[in-house]
Formats: structure tokens, sequence, C-alpha cells
């Protein structure tokens, strides 16, 4: 059953990937938020997400059995090697920028994380259970601000619908479905990603009507991150994230 | 632009377990109630010191004036009948 | 309060008021309290408030540069701590009539001023250390006295800030002791943060107390508990342990045990700088109200918009 194992490993690692990413980006607004309240309530949301990409290398190292750690896949790989989505990079932009990406990545992370609490993999379906409940509040706090910015000032309004409109391409790959999530689906270890895409698009357009926005049309799609095939945002952040870890191979921190 | 607005100030009440008092933690300003709650979640919760949390607009607070304390609470002072000290138990009864 | 108030029940006031003061008794936002005391309150917290805000800078400014996921989960949930802290002064301040917008427009114009150390750049990660050990060190010698402040409301969030505070110390002097166990270079990195924040960590308790301008009124009312020298020393005699069980240097060749006042003396500390940097001359004064002025403005629409919201929804509603 290597394969399996195989499979659960890349597995775990891109969900690892994602929330590493996103909370990147969630933690450069710490200073920068746009009132004290909110700059707190950002970095419990970036809090939350270190936490799950810790636990997800942690499941990832232990998969793999060789002994590397999660520092190892968070600090040591190159733009190439990481597989997360897209979305999860794409830079904080101004605070509606961030609350969309916000209400895209949590409201699709609910539903994969509702089916994943059901995984006959106990690791993963204990790792998701503990996640949803984060991920709960990130939704609420998310769509709370996307209505107060669509129904706020005409400015406010125009911000969050741009956001919307900017991130849009991005969302597709949320349910990109390849051999590895077919075959983690087929053994009711994985979910099947797919099936998430209504439920997804249902709980938007709801969240955007009633902020009185407008869903763009479908049109491309963006994918690539899972394939490691990134956006130019990446690089730069790993620039900065790994400087430490490259410049002093050597040191422990 | 407008003259700044840091929203409206709210008082936030925990209690730290069922069964217990909400007790008065602090302020934190938000401009509608569900914010005013997740900001106090986010502020005042954040090492698990909560199981329930009241938020209250500051405004709506009606406070007693320190000027009639002895007004208010002075005469409270002599009434020590209102505590059970104040009576004599019998030798050898034992309390209920 | 009246400004018609007759002299003679103002000074009935205040000497009711001071009397309270020295049996112990807490001063509540509605009780009746000098103006004086009133300002220099205000003063105070909301300047602790501002270091507390602007001391998210100098500590995020490698948040997105932390060598390892403990060291990023653990200073993110430091600054934040600050950022709360911040937050539980300004409503301290609050209690005694002061809006946080008025509290914020005194900080941007410089009318208000923040703890002189976070002019100070953090060039290294060592200097992450540095602020946790020393900085936050010194911070917490004097928020511990500041629990038994006269002012309630002061005193209810100085207390609730020790308690989240204990792991702060911590936190940067495990950094420097990681790094002291490890390479040359990371030893060297430790020492110089060491040399720089050294002195500057000693004037974070300000002036002696023979120069000290607010002093005397400050003690009468029991709102600072211990003078700025015996609190230095307190932090001293502290510190200069803990620096030789890791193995680094104090950057004073003047320190030495004083065998008579069982404490340590130190050199004399360049006063000189002190002053120039609260008049505005450090490297990173400019550089710190402008990020904060830069983050405050770009929220303004969010803020506006939020207001906006309420606005429609009351409407709606009624």
């Amino acid at each position: 059953m290597a394969d399996i194992n195989e499979l659960k490993y890349t597995y775990s690692l891109r969900l690892a990937d994602n929330a590493w990413i996103l909370s990147h980006r969630l933690s450069e607004w710490c200073s920068n938020g746009p009132f004290l309240e909110e700059d707190l309530a950002l970095t419990n949301i970036a809090l939350d997400l270190i936490g799950r990409a810790q636990a997800f290398y942690n499941y990832a190292a232990e998969l793999e059995g060789k002994g590397r750690t999660a520092d190892d896949w968070a600090y040591r790989r190159n733009e190439r090697q990481y597989y997360n989505n897209l979305l999860a990079e794409m830079p904080n932009g101004n605070f509606a920028d961030t609350i969309a990406r916000q209400l895209f990545m949590s409201v699709y992370e609910y539903y994969f994380f509702m089916s994943l609490q059901n995984s006959k993999d106990e690791t993963f379906a204990a790792l998701a259970a503990k996640t949803l409940k984060e991920v709960k509040y990130h939704i609420v706090h998310a769509a709370d601000w996307v209505v107060r910015l669509g129904d706020g000032t005409a400015e406010s309004h125009n911000k969050i619908q741009q956001a919307i409109n900017g991130l849009w391409m991005y969302t597709g790959e949320l349910f990109d479905t390849d051999e590895t999530d077919i075959m983690l689906s087929e053994q009711g270890i994985g979910v099947d990603n797919q099936s998430l895409q209504t439920l997804w698009e249902t709980h938007i357009s709801e969240v955007l009507e009633e902020a009185t926005l407008k869903i763009p049309e479908a049109e491309y799609m963006q994918t690539g991150g899972r394939q490691g095939i990134h956006t130019e945002h990446l690089g730069r952040m790993l620039g900065e994230m790994q400087y430490l870890q490259r410049a002093y191979p050597d040191a422990k921190w | 632009m407008a003259t700044d607005t840091q929203l409206d100030l709210w008082e936030v009440f925990i209690q730290s377990r069922n069964g217990s008092h909400h007790t008065h933690a602090g302020s934190v300003h938000a401009s509608d109630r569900k914010m005013a709650l997740q900001n106090a979640r986010d502020i005042y919760t954040r090492r698990g010191e909560g199981s329930s949390i009241w938020v209250v607009p500051a405004n709506s607070i009606v406070a007693s004036n320190p000027d009639d304390a002895d007004m208010f609470f002075d005469p409270a002072d002599d009434k020590v009948y209102r505590h059970p000290t104040f009576y004599v138990m019998p030798e050898g009864a034992k309390q209920i | 309060m009246s400004n018609n108030t007759a002299p003679a029940i103002e000074d009935a006031r205040l000497s009711k008021f001071e009397e309270r003061v020295q049996k112990g008794d807490a001063i509540e936002p509605r009780d009746w309290m000098p103006e004086a005391y009133r300002k220099h309150l205000i003063r105070q917290i909301s300047q602790h408030a501002h270091s507390e805000v602007i001391g998210m800078q100098p500590e995020g400014n490698w948040i997105t540069r932390a060598p390892s996921i403990r060291a990023k989960q653990i200073l993110l949930a430091k600054i934040q701590d600050e950022g709360g802290h911040g937050l539980y002064l300004y409503s301290a301040a609050e209690t005694l009539g002061i809006s946080r917008e008025d509290m914020i427009e005194q900080l941007q114009t410089g009318k208000a001023k923040y703890s002189n150390i976070f002019n100070y750049p953090t060039l290294t990660w060592a200097d992450i250390g540095a602020i946790g050990w020393l900085v936050d060190g010194a911070a917490i010698v004097n928020q511990v006295s500041l629990q038994r402040t006269s002012y309630g409301p002061y005193s209810r969030a100085m207390v609730r800030i020790c308690k989240e505070e204990s792991f702060h110390q911590r936190q940067g002097y495990e950094i420097m002791a990681t790094m002291m166990k490890g390479t040359a270079e990371q030893r060297e990195m430790a020492q110089d943060a060491m040399n720089r924040w050294w002195w500057p960590s000693l004037m974070m308790f300000g002036p002696h107390d023979s120069d000290s301008p607010h002093s005397s009124d400050a003690f009468r009312w029991k709102i600072k508990r211990h003078s700025n020298d015996e609190l230095r020393t307190k932090f001293i005699d502290k510190t200069v342990q803990q620096a030789e069980v890791i193995g680094l240097t104090i950057p004073d060749p003047e320190l030495k045990w004083n065998e008579a006042t069982g404490h340590y003396d130190h050199g004399e500390i360049n006063w000189d700088e002190f002053y120039r940097v609260i008049k505005g001359n450090g490297q990173c004064n400019k550089q710190r109200i402008a990020h904060h002025k830069r983050a405050h403005d770009d929220g303004a629409w969010v803020r506006e918009a939020a207001e906006a919201y309420k606005v429609k929804q009351a409407v709606k509603n009624n």
C-alpha cells in the first residue's frame, strides 16, 4: 500500500501549502489593518492557518517517513515545489482584495473539510474536524465584511466588486481534480473536489446577493498551482520567507 | 476625506465557563453587533478565556453617580440582620 | 465638572480625593478627580497605548522573515498581544473622556509620544530576540509596578496585560539562547543585537529620578508606585544574570556588583541620545509615524463603509 501513502502524502502537502501560503499573506497585514480590532482579527486567522499548515506538514512528514520536518517543507523548497492554489498566494491588495480572497478560500475550505471529516483516514478526519471549527469562523468574518463593503459606500462597493472580479479567474482551480484526488476520493480517503463546485457557487452567490454585488461572468480559469506552476508573486514571497534558512543553512533557530 | 471614525464603543462581558457570571472584560470598537461580538471574541478570548460573550453599546449602560453613593449604598450598611452571622444559633444545632 | 464650582468645595473634594488615594482606594471613571490627575493619566495611558501599537512595527518587520514555523507563530501571537494591549489601554484612556480618534490624531501630529525604544530599527533576526528579552523585560518591570496604580481601569488593564505578557520576555530570551548555542555567525548576531539594544532598554525607564519632570504628582496620587531608578535597577539585576547564563556580554565596562547596595552599578547613560530621539531625531521616528498614517488612511474607506452599512441597516430596521 505504499502507493496510497504516497497519495496521502501529496494530499497532505497540498493542504499544508494552501494554509502556509495564505497564512503568510495574512500575516503581512500585521500593523497594517484598517483599525486595531481588525488587525487582530486578521492575525487570528493567520494563526489558525499556521497551526493547520504545521499539522498537515507533520502528517506529510510521517507519511514520507524520511525524517524531514515541517520546517523543511515550509522553508526549503523552490517555487516549482509548492502545490498551493494560486488564489492563496495572490497579494493582499487593499482590504477588499483580502476579504474577497478570504471569502472564496474559506467557503471552499468549509465544504472541503466538511467532506474530509468523514475520511477513512483517521488523521485526515481528525484534522478536518478541528479545521472546520476555525473555517466556520473565517467564513462569518469574511462574509460579514463582504456584505458591509458591498452595501456600504459607493467606494467600498466598487472596491469589493473589483476585488471579486479580479480574483474570479483563480477560483476555478479550487475544484481542479487530478489523479491523486480521484484515487483518494474513490478510496473514501479524499474529497470529491468537483462535487464541491455547486455548493461553493450557491454559497458565494448568496453572500454576493446580500452584499448587492454581481457574480462575474464565467470566463477563463487559471490553474497550475497544484502542478507547481505559480504566479510571479510566489517567488518573491518565498525569497522573503526563506531568507534566513537559505542564508544560514547550518543554523537552527 | 470625512472626519475620522474609529467606530462605536462597546463594553464586553465574558463568562469564563458555564455556571459562572458574565464579568466585564473591557471594551472594543465596532460598527455593528456582529462585528462587536467577533471583535470581542478575537480580543478577549484568545487564550480560551470564554464560553459566552455579551457585548453592549457603551452608551446603553446606565451607571450610578458616585455623588449619589451615600444615598444609594450607605443605607444598606446598618441592615446587619440581612446577614446570617446576625443570628445566634443554639449550642449544638447543626447548620442546614 | 463645572468650572464655576466654588474654590472651597473644590478644596474639600481634593482633600477627600487625596485621602481616598492614600487609603489605597481605586479611583473609578465617574468619581470626582482633579483635572491634573485626569490629564496626567490621559497622557500616560495614551502614551502607553501608542507604545504598544507602534511597537508592532519593528517586530512586524520580521514576521515575513521569521526562520521557522514555530518562530513565526510565536512572533505573530506576540505582536497580536501587543495590539490587544494597545486596545486595552485605549479603552482605559477612553474612560477619562478622550476618544480613540483624538488619541490617534495626537499620535500622528506628534502631540502624544510613544516609547522611544521603537524609534530604533530591527536589523537582524537577533533584534527580535533582543526586543523580546530586553525591551519586554524592561516593560514588564514597569507594568508589574503599575498593576497597583490608583486609577481602576488602568490598573485592571495592567493586570490583564501582565498576565498575557509573561511569555513575551521568555520568547525573546529563548531566541537569544538558541542563537548563542548556534553557529559563530549566530552568536555574533546575538551579541551585536545585545550591544545595540542594551542602552536604549535602560533609557526606557526614563530620566534619573532627580531629572524626572512628571514624578511628584504621579507619586502623591499613586499613579506611579516606584521610581525610574528603582525600576531600572531591578531590571538590570535580573537581566545581567540571564545574560551570563547564555554567554552574552553586557556592553558596559563599568557594570559591577555593588556589595553595599546589593545591586549592580552601571555606567553613564547617554542622555543626549535619549533627548535627541525624543525630540524626533531617531532613526525611525518619521518612518513609524508615516507607517501608522498610511495604514490609518488606507483603512479610512473601510471604516466609512462599516459606518455607512450600519446607518443603512438602522433605516431598514425602522
